[in-house]
Formats: structure tokens, sequence, C-alpha cells
């Protein structure tokens, strides 16, 4: 197939972003056999654009041997990190790119005096603050560079690459039914949300369809799934502002539903549930104790938000902190929560609806703009609410339901396909090619990955100790950005 | 600020007592894959191996059967295809929680592995004699999947609540006695990880928390990893799960500091005031 340039590419891209599609991802592609020696076959580039019913691929191949072409983040800001990676994966040059230092492959060490520097902003009394990799509490390893001049942060370094995996290449030579444990084990507080785009792709490929009965407990479980997300966001806001009883009751509530998940399957965080074809055995709680439990749940919960959310000393430390505007989460094709908050709504489950949620009434979600953490802790308390009312047409629908198949076969022999769903950190895509059975490529991009770079640009008038409720309120997970 | 006063006596205690007293969630825990006792199966060897994604699963030629939980990622293949082989292990305590050397993992247990295990919990209670008390945990993530993260944390919450049991977690490695290390060993936190070993002073224990950390689970042939952490630290408690459990972590952190016996029998450890028999 003729693929068109570079050039090409990045017209098409920014024709389609004007008129209303999302950019929503690109990555690049070698192969190591077919054309040529393999280290001089030709580079491709792969692009996703979301549009109201699905995701399109658009491609472009460099010409066979190119080290370089011309680099698409000059134009399409949202690229940045994209490119950064496929310069860290293939060595490949986008020229004109503004900044190409490693960011998800570690680079070669650095004398440790050097990160002590200021970089991007110099003058008097300027300084680094190197936070990470290992960090003050338990959380997952990474680096901030902190610059600033005491307490403003007029710049932010983002080092991501020390828990870097080799995620990508581990999908390689692997059956679909390894291949969705990696999947859950890509970005594990996510474990549904991966597993179930995994296994879309891989359904796509094949043309077979889950059973009803499947989908149903595929949308159970990725909505318990995003309750405990938002509850964990919830709780280190909570801490970060010093309620310690709110930080109690919040984590209670957390353990709570991820106890109701290992009762339904075995496992706290969902995994095991999800295989392409369907899901791999009926809950283990009957649907009306389900019901029942679930009602147990969301009413102290419902109370608790009310409570943190009338909490003036909590609020005055969310409002106007971190704000991303409209227009930059328009440009970015900022995604979940963080996109919701600043007006940019983009939701799988209602624009690109899979599984159940085809079937089910998913709920209609109030607009914000204020782009803050504030905003973004109230999408999520939305969102939390929506759940449980999605939840509870699951539990009745399964209870109506005449026990069926939880999965048909799913054997793909050759193809691509993305396949995407709704995280609780927002869309994650997976697009996976398939040879003889097996596993050729596969290139997850989660919502972290495309989100946190917006970390960067919301720290206009913040200051040091807004530090830990802006990465709290933005919520995503380290290993789904460094694979 | 009254109404979290109010809130707060809205439950009760939801602290548990375990180890010291029973916790149902903590004896109904699934735990990795085991085979049944004195499983023997006449198929072919390569049949059962295949059905573990992580070569957990080793057949003799005789037809005895061995699972090695320190490369089981909980997946349920083995018992869902087999369950006339493979059962689940129950409770966060069970045959594999917190082993002394990576061997002790495997199950039912080789041969040789009781002399290993007999020279592991003496140098073990070597170091733990020194420690009091209280004990300080300095976590450090190395490739994690973020879901250990998750269980670690709920370990300062209401429900688990490790404070009771004089465990803390510090920000520094001066302050610490344990390193809890998550993850399968990403070869860019090889060096961060070293440099906090380095600077914990001794007498210091390492626990690999997760089937990752004791053997890189699925990512054990990645060239970014170096298929679990032994390769950069030196490991003395091995806690298999993808991810652990808060209970298996407590009883890890209990066994590394000397508070319970490594692997006397369930029953044993739930008596005694505060956690059963002290090696002190």
């Amino acid at each position: 197939m003729m693929t068109p340039g570079v050039k090409a590419l990045e017209d098409e891209i920014e024709s389609r972003v004007d008129a209303g599609d999302r950019f929503a991802g690109l990555f690049a592609t070698r192969p190591t056999q077919g054309v040529g020696v393999a280290g001089f076959a030709p580079v491709t580039l792969s692009a996703h654009v979301s549009t109201p019913g699905g995701i399109d691929t658009l491609e472009a191949s460099l010409p066979p041997g190119a080290e370089s072409y011309p680099a698409l983040t000059p134009r399409l800001g949202a690229a940045f990190w994209y490119e950064r990676e496929i310069h860290d994966t293939f060595g490949v040059v986008p020229e004109g790119h503004p900044r190409l230092a490693p960011l998800v492959r570690p680079g070669s060490p650095e004398t440790p005096g050097d990160r002590a520097l200021p970089r991007h902003v110099t003058g008097y009394g300027m300084f680094t603050i190197p936070h990470g990799p290992v960090r003050s509490g338990v959380l997952e390893s990474i680096e901030y560079l902190v610059e600033t001049p005491g307490e403003a942060i007029p710049h932010l370094n983002m080092r991501v690459f020390y828990k870097h995996r080799g995620v990508q290449d581990a999908f390689n030579g692997m059956t679909p039914a390894d291949g969705v444990l990696l999947a859950e084990r890509t970005e594990g507080i996510a474990s549904v949300a991966h597993a179930l785009a995994f296994s879309h792709a891989i359904e796509q490929i094949a043309g077979c369809e889950p059973p009803t009965t499947a989908q149903l407990v595929r949308v159970l479980h990725a909505e318990l799934e995003r309750i405990a997300n938002h509850l964990d966001v919830a709780g280190r806001l909570a801490d970060a502002a010093g309620l310690a009883v709110a930080t109690a009751r919040l984590a209670l509530h957390k353990e709570r539903v991820m106890r109701l998940v290992s009762r339904l399957c075995g496992s706290r965080f969902g995994r095991g549930v999800v295989v392409p074809g369907g899901i791999t055995a009926a809950p283990l709680l009957p649907p009306a104790q389900l019901r029942a439990e679930l009602d147990r749940l969301a009413k102290p919960i419902a109370a608790d938000a009310a409570a943190l959310m009338a909490t003036s000393s909590f609020l005055d430390r969310l409002r106007g902190t971190g704000p991303l505007t409209p227009e930059r989460a328009r440009q970015h094709g900022a995604l979940g929560p963080i996109g919701k908050a600043a007006g940019f709504a983009d939701d799988a489950r209602l624009a690109r609806p899979y599984d159940a949620y085809r079937a089910l009434v998913v709920p209609s979600a109030r607009s914000h703009v204020a782009g803050d953490a504030l905003a973004r802790l109230r999408v999520r308390w939305e969102e939390v609410d929506q759940s449980f009312r999605l939840l509870r047409q699951v539990a009745d629908d399964l209870a109506e339901r005449a026990p069926d198949l939880y999965s048909v076969t799913c054997e793909p022999a050759s193809g691509r396909a993305v396949g995407w769903a709704e995280a609780p950190q927002g869309e994650v895509l997976y697009d996976v090619s398939i040879e003889a059975g097996r596993i050729a490529r596969c290139h997850p991009r989660s919502a972290s990955f495309h989100n946190l770079v917006l970390m960067h640009e919301v720290f206009t008038g913040d200051i040091l100790t807004d530090f830990p409720f802006i990465e709290a309120s933005f919520g995503l997970s380290v290993a789904g950005v460094a694979l | 600020m009254s109404i979290w006063v109010l809130r707060g006596l809205r439950d009760g205690v939801a602290t548990t007592r375990w180890p010291a007293r029973p916790d149902d969630y903590a004896d109904t825990w699934r735990g990795p894959a085991r085979p049944l006792p004195a499983a023997f199966s006449s198929d072919p060897e390569a049949a059962l191996k295949a059905l573990c994604p992580t070569g957990a699963i080793a057949a003799e030629p005789g037809g005895n059967v061995r699972v090695d939980q320190g490369k089981c990622i909980l997946c349920g293949r083995c018992v869902a295809e087999r369950p006339d082989v493979f059962a689940w292990s129950q409770g966060a305590t069970g045959p594999g929680a917190a082993a002394l050397t990576p061997n002790q993992l495997i199950v039912p247990e080789l041969p040789e592995t009781d002399e290993a295990v007999e020279a592991a919990r003496a140098r073990l209670r070597e170091r733990t004699a020194a420690l009091r008390r209280s004990v300080h945990i300095r976590h450090v993530d190395a490739g994690s999947d973020g879901s250990e993260e998750w269980e670690i944390q709920a370990l300062l919450g209401p429900v688990y609540d490790v404070h009771r049991l004089g465990v803390f977690f510090t920000a520094s490695p001066r302050h610490a006695d344990v390193l809890l290390v998550t993850g399968a060993g990403a070869r860019g936190m090889t060096v961060p990880l070293r440099t906090t070993y380095d600077g914990m002073p001794d007498p210091k224990i390492v626990i690999a928390a997760g089937t990752d950390a004791v053997s890189g689970g699925l990512l054990s042939q990645s060239d970014m990893t170096t298929g679990g952490i032994a390769a950069t630290v030196p490991v003395d408690i091995w806690l298999a799960g993808s991810p652990p459990s808060p209970f298996g972590i407590i009883n890890a952190l209990l066994v590394a500091v000397g508070k319970l016996a490594p692997d006397p029998p369930p029953a044993r450890m739930m008596t005694g005031p505060r956690g059963g028999r002290r090696s002190r």
C-alpha cells in the first residue's frame, strides 16, 4: 500500500482536528522483516484520530534509510511527547522538535550535579528542586525537576523513564490470551480498561462479539474500577489538605469497593475477568446481593463526598489550583476528567460506545469550564454517581437474564485493529497487529501518557505547596506512561 | 470541621485485628495457584507447562507437578483448565507467602530447600535481633504496574492500619530498617534502588513484594528489566502475588522484623496477644 509522506500526514491531521476530530496519538513502527535489511526497513508513522464513531488510523512512511523527518510538534503541540517516544525507540530524529531529551527510555547516565541546575528558566536565585524518582511517600517512580525562585514554579520538567519496563516489546509473539494478561499489568490501577481496549482490538480482528451477559459483566468491573480510582484521587487530595478523617473515610470506602471486586472475581483489581471473546466466569455474587452491596456502598460515599465538598478549608486549596484552559484542553485533546473539567468532554462510553454501554443509559454529565483541581474533583464525584447508576442498571439486567454463555470463540488469524475503552483516567487505545494467531505488534496508549504532559502547563500562579494537589488531581499512573 | 469529628465515629472501628485475631477476608484471600496435594498427572510434561504464561509450572517426568509461586501471576488459567491438578492457595499466610528463599516459593517444596531456608533464617534472625518494637519502612517502586503501590498505601488506611503493629513508613532511607521493593526491576531504577539500599543503615532487610519483584512476572524476559529485583539488591523476604494482598504484605513485614516466624502453620500465628511467637 502506498502511504503518503509526513507532510501530507501532518496536513491531514490538522484538517481533521480543525474539523472537530481529536488527535489521539502517534507512534512509529519499523518492520523487522520483509523490506531489505532489517535495520534499513522504512519507519512508518501511525497517527490515531478520534471521530464521533470510532478511531481512524492515518499513516505515513519515511523513505527507506531515512533517519529523520520534519517534526509534527511545531504545528501539532499534542505530538510533543509522542515524537520524543519515537526518537527514544527508533533513534529517528523529528527535525525541528523543541526538546528531544529521553522520555520513556533511560538515556545515558548523567553526572548528578547537572540536574541541580535550572535549565529553562535562569536568573538570580533560580534553582532546581529534584523530586524523585524515589518519592517521599508510597508512590510510583517519576522524577520532577521543579525550577523555582523559591515559591513559584515557572517551569517543571518530568522524567518518566525510570520505570520503563519494555511492555510494548513484551507483547510481541504472545498469543492474544497471554496478551490480555500483560494488558492488565500495563497500567495496574486501570487493569479492566486496558484488558477491555486490548480485547476490543482482538475481537475486531477476529470479527466476534461477546455475549450480552459478558458485556454487562465487563461494564460492572469497568465502573467499579472507576469508583475505586476516583476515591483514591479524592483521598489523596484530602490527605494533601491534612484532613485526616476524610482521608481515612475515603480509604475505607475504596477498600470496601476493592473487596466487593474481589468477592465478585477473586482479584481486587478485577483481573482475570476480561478475555478476548467475553469473560472467564460469572460473577461470584448473585445479582440481588450485588445490588444490595452497591446500595450499601453508594449512600455513605455520597454523604462523605458532600461533606468534603462543603469543607471550605479543603475547597480553598483546590479552587483555582492547577488550571487548564478550555482552549488548551481542546487543542491537546485532554482526556478523561482532566478534559471534562475544562469543557472538553470526549467520553468513549458515550461517543464510541462499546460492550453493554450501547444498551445502557449512560447518565449525562454536567459541563465544567474552570479546569482547576476543584473542577476535576467535581467531575470525579459526578462520574462516581454516574457509575453507581450504571451499576444498578447492570445488576438489574443481570438479575433478569437467564444464564447464557460467558464467551465466544475468539481466534484472530491476521489483521490489525484499534480497540478503545474509557479508563478512569480517560480513553485507552490499543493498536494491535496479529499475524498467524500471534501478536506481531501491540501499541498501548494510556490516558496517562496523553494527559501527563499537560502538567507542564498548569502551574500558572501556583506555588510549591500546591504541587501535591495538582499531582493528585491529575490522578494518573506512571506505569501507563513509561510502559 | 466538626462535621468530620462526627463522620469519623460513624462506622466504629474498621480496623482488622489480624494477625492477633483471625480475619475472614485474610483467611479466604485467594493466593497464587498450587498443585493439589499429591497432584499427579500422566499428561505429557509440555501440556501442563503450556498452561502457564510465565513458566511457573514444572512437571517431572515421573508425574510430580510443582508450581513456582514466585512466577505465578494469579491468572488462574491452570485452575480453570485443570481443576483436577491445580487449585488456588487460600489465605494470606498459606504456602509460599513470605518465603526466605526463592525456592521456598515452589509448591510442593523441593527436598533440598530446607537447608537453604534454615541458613536464610539464621541470617535473618541475626539482623532482626537488633530491631526493637518499632520498624520503619522505605518503599521503592522499581518498575511496578502501579497496583502494588495501592496495596501498600492501603496499609496506612483505617482497615489495615499498620501503625498498630509498630510499622511506619519513612521518606528517608537513613531512618529505614526495611526496604520494601515492588516492580520487575526496571533498568532505569537500578541506580536509584541501589542508592536507596546503600543509604540505609545496617542492619537492613529487603522485601521483594509481588511476583514482579520476585521474578519479573510477564516482564522477566524484557531487555528493560532485570527480571526481579534480586539482581540489584540482596532480597531477604520473597512475597508472591500480582499484586500481593495487603494481608500478605503485613505478613511479610512481620516476618521481616522477627515478629512472626516465617512459616509456621497459620493457626499458630493467630495465637498470642500481638502476633504470636516472637523470635526473641
